[in-house]
């Protein structure tokens, strides 16, 4: 059964899970808004770092959408996203920099918001065009692709760790102190960044929905069941895949723009290949092909990683790499596609 | 007891070995009545043995003692004759009281005449002997005994002396090294002896280390006629002396310039030849990393990210093989290259029923799963073995290194990887080549379902070859754990760069993994001192990313449909 039937024969499924994806990321920002203004004394009351940490988590969820909607539909699996993601976190950082204590002379540039935050997006677009132009045009695909997009995201690890890069070396860019004018450290900023990453991964989600749902969305699943048949029908897929490319690296990037001012550093490790394999990870658990799916891989994989790095640090990489295995031999399609066939199952049986 | 008495005999035989004496008949005398109260006496005249040497005769105790007592001035210069005057005497304890004076060891009694030498000077009390006769003195202490002092410029002087007088003692490589220390060091009261150490001199070796020495010297001196024996000469010291001169307004500048030029342009050369073999061993280390991943990735177009984790096996293979054979590094190493290819080669059996071949056919899939099992493998490594770098020891003859000329030394461990690399290319080309495995191995490449509809049985030989790549990448742990430390994330830092050189080399070809592998490492090493060592990886990086970009294929395309 091809994935492009089985996404239409799921579509009225899909219409509903649009809804109540929505809705769950609408009612679950509130409640943690409420929860927050909350006086501190009340036991239901959000600290700050609870609010801090479910916005690192909603960045996540931001960069699992980006990743899932080249993987998931166009069938280009990177393993260098994470490049990405921290180029915006890189562009935010030397903004966050720039007015106290600036690295080089060019930086004074983007000390400027607008410019910054054009930085974020066309940072990592460029990049992605770039690569994307040169892999797409000459036909590289498949894991001859993976493993390009890691060793550039290698290469750039090992040139971000270099001083004479003006980025701080190995350290990486830290000591933000203020956003727009208002301090980084207060409370409320924590909030004011918890929402912007929920309206983020609201409107990203919204948007690659309307994609994929779209014509173009149409394209790139054919493309990726079966590229030769599309690009003799009369498509260009390397341009396909070049702006889907490009939109999923800049997707990426306003995640890492969002993920640099919470967690308050961005460094090196960022561009770390077990990074964006991890990703991949999440994606692959939560259910490829499915954005919410994405959505849920995301926040449960970092849900977990937390409690047990906490716990039992030793145990996260045996649980990660069995994560690996046990969702590549028996979830092909994730935890979304074990819910999609207990459904069905359900219906069947009633 | 026993001690002393193989102490005794020991003894007996050095002195055997020397020119009978005097004293070699007290040795034998005493061996044959067995005096044992007399091994502290023995021992003094070993060390006497090893001092002197046997060709000087003795001077009298007096004689002795006036150029002893000629030192105890408190003027440097006259203190500087005196030791000349010792070194030019033949006085048979020469050496030794020139080194204890450079040491600051040579005393003279406080209230008397005597002089001693302190044998360790570490304590409040020295243990002390006589300086003439080296017989035990008893100990003394700062209240009793006077060190000479010596000054800076007097040390200079007594190294040199010291060094011309080893000269003419010793064997040929105590000789050769007094020789080596020359070059610069001869001035105008040195000459004449050297000369004459030049003359009496049989081993080439020697010989030619005095020619340089005096011809630099008589260069410095204004001699054009000596500059031809400095030509082509690599030594550092030749070379800064010859800058001098050049860049000085001497009546031969312009000849030394020449000749420098010469030597700048040799040490080029041999430079060159030292990063070609940095390059070729870098590579080499590449190539053993990515050879087994060019089988398995190859054959079965099996994308086996936990490979660097079976690099790490090995390398742990080699650290516990050492830890259960303390003291014989040689022989645990040669029992690693077996043990890591068997230990390696098992866990890729185990990975490939266990999981790879449930992934047939989704290699992007089996990425993932693979880099699930490299994470558990290094957990379970941290876990089992603790997160810290282990050092493997090298045995001896992979320490050091090979002193080809001044200008070229091969480090032996590097030099053995590479050889090794070459053994096990050999070995894996002449398997895919010869064998009945290697035969099924290409079948199943070039046309699997061809190879199973005449007979081949397909499962078995992906299980072997990925058994045999992960094999291979044992025996790359086994070699790496000779230039690195074996840590846990040791198989990660390889891991990028063997795909490359897969990637690079092109699919399925063991020639192409080898070209790419050694190619990659000489660039690097050729960028490296322009760039430093991150920027040239990154831009062999970028080159290869680019590369593939514009020859997806790879350097050597397969042949046949692999399809």
């Amino acid at each position: 059964m091809s994935l492009a039937t089985m996404f239409k024969r799921n579509s009225l499924l899909d219409e509903r899970s649009t809804w109540i994806t929505s809705i769950v990321l609408i009612v679950g920002m509130l409640v943690v808004v409420v929860l927050n203004a909350l006086p501190p004394e009340h036991a239901w009351h959000l600290n700050g770092s609870v609010v801090t940490l479910l916005g690192k988590y909603l960045t996540y969820m931001l960069l699992a959408l980006a990743v899932d909607l080249i993987w998931g539909y166009l069938g280009i699996l990177s393993l260098g996203h994470g490049a990405f993601f921290a180029l915006g976190g890189y562009a935010m950082g030397l903004y966050l920099t720039a007015q106290e204590a600036p690295l080089a002379a060019w930086q004074g540039v983007l000390a400027y918001f607008p410019v910054a935050a054009l930085a974020v997006v066309l940072a990592p677009g460029l990049l992605a065009l770039v690569f994307g132009w040169l892999a797409f045009r000459s036909r590289v695909t498949g894991v001859y692709f993976s493993i390009i997009t890691q060793a550039l995201t290698f290469a750039l690890m090992l040139a971000f760790n270099r001083n004479e890069m003006d980025m701080g070396g190995s350290t990486g860019l830290t000591r933000f102190d203020e956003l727009l004018g208002f301090s980084l450290s207060t409370e409320g900023m924590s909030v004011a960044l918890f929402v912007a990453s929920g309206v983020a991964v609201l409107l990203a989600f919204w948007g690659c929905k309307a994609i994929t749902r779209s014509r173009l969305g149409r394209v790139c699943m054919a493309t990726r069941d079966a590229e030769a048949r599309v690009r003799f029908i009369g498509y260009r897929v390397e341009h396909v895949k070049l702006a889907v490319f490009v939109l999923s690296a800049m997707i990426a990037g306003i995640a890492g723009a969002l993920y640099a001012p919470q967690v308050g550093i961005i460094n090196p490790s960022t561009f770390a290949p077990l990074f964006s394999i991890e990703v991949v990870v999440w994606v692959a658990l939560g259910g490829r092909a499915t954005l919410y799916g994405a959505l849920l891989g995301a926040l449960l994989v970092n849900y977990f990683k937390t409690l047990l790095t906490g716990v039992m640090p030793d145990a996260w990489l045996f649980l990660l790499g069995g994560l690996f295995v046990v969702v590549t031999m028996f979830l092909p399609q994730g935890v979304a596609g074990l819910m999609a066939h207990l459904r069905r199952r359900r219906e069947v049986a009633s | 007891m026993t001690s002393t008495h193989t102490t005794t005999l020991r003894l007996g035989k050095k002195s055997g070995l020397r020119r009978v004496t005097g004293l070699n008949m007290v040795v034998g005398l005493n061996i044959a009545s067995r005096l044992w109260r007399c091994v502290p006496i023995m021992a003094v005249l070993l060390v006497w043995f090893a001092l002197v040497s046997p060709a000087q005769a003795e001077v009298t105790p007096q004689r002795a003692q006036a150029l002893l007592q000629a030192l105890d001035t408190n003027d440097f210069d006259a203190k500087a004759e005196a030791a000349k005057a010792i070194a030019a005497s033949d006085a048979a304890q020469k050496t030794r009281w020139l080194k204890a004076l450079l040491d600051g060891r040579l005393a003279r009694e406080r209230r008397g005449e005597r002089f001693y030498i302190i044998t360790d000077d570490s304590g409040r009390e020295w243990p002390i002997i006589d300086a003439i006769t080296f017989e035990d003195a008893g100990t003394g202490s700062r209240r009793s005994v006077d060190a000479l002092r010596i000054n800076n410029e007097l040390r200079t002087q007594l190294q040199r002396l010291i060094a011309s007088l080893s000269l003419g003692a010793g064997d040929e490589a105590t000789r050769l090294d007094a020789a080596k220390r020359l070059i610069g060091e001869v001035d105008a009261q040195s000459v004449d002896a050297v000369a004459t150490q030049l003359d009496n001199e049989e081993s080439p070796a020697v010989r030619a280390e005095l020619e340089t020495a005096l011809a630099l010297y008589r260069v410095e001196q204004g001699d054009a006629a000596a500059l031809e024996t400095l030509s082509g000469n690599l030594d550092t010291r030749v070379r800064n002396s010859l800058a001098t001169i050049a860049n000085s307004d001497a009546a031969i500048a312009a000849e030394v310039e020449k000749v420098l030029a010469g030597i700048e342009n040799k040490r080029a050369w041999y430079e060159r030849g030292q990063t070609l073999f940095f390059g070729l061993s870098a590579g080499s280390v590449l190539v053993l990393a990515a050879i087994g991943l060019a089988i398995t990735f190859g054959v079965m177009g099996v994308i086996n990210m936990a490979h660097g984790e079976l690099i790490m096996l090995g390398a742990y293979t080699t650290w516990m093989i050492q830890q259960l054979l303390p003291g014989q590094p040689g022989l645990a190493l040669l029992l690693a290259i077996p043990g890591g290819f068997l230990v390696a080669g098992a866990f890729g059996i185990l990975i490939e029923r266990s999981v790879i071949r449930f992934l047939k056919g989704r290699p992007l899939e089996t990425l993932l799963a693979t880099f699930g099992i490299s994470l558990i493998l290094q957990q379970l490594v941290r876990t089992v073995f603790s997160p810290l770098n282990r050092r493997v020891n090298s045995p001896d003859w992979l320490q050091g290194a090979w002193q080809i000329n001044e200008a070229l030394s091969l480090t032996l461990n590097r030099l053995g990887v590479l050889i090794f690399c070459l053994v096990v290319f050999a070995a894996l080309w002449a398997l895919m080549r010869y064998t009945r495995l290697g035969l099924e191995v290409r079948a199943v490449t070039q046309n699997r379902a061809m190879a199973r509809s005449m007979g081949v049985r397909a499962a078995r030989v992906d299980m072997l070859t990925f058994g045999l790549g992960a094999g291979v990448a044992g025996l790359a742990g086994v070699a790496l754990s000779q230039i690195t430390n074996v840590g846990p994330n040791l198989g990660q830092s390889y891991i990028v760069d063997s795909f490359l050189v897969v990637v690079f080399g092109g699919v399925g070809n063991l020639w192409g993994t080898l070209v790419a592998g050694m190619s990659l490492g000489v660039i690097n090493q050729v960028l490296q001192p322009w760039v430093g060592a991150v920027l040239a990886k990154v831009i062999v990086l970028v080159g290869v990313i680019l590369f593939i970009q514009k020859r997806p294929q790879g350097l050597f395309a397969p042949k046949g449909r692999t399809s």
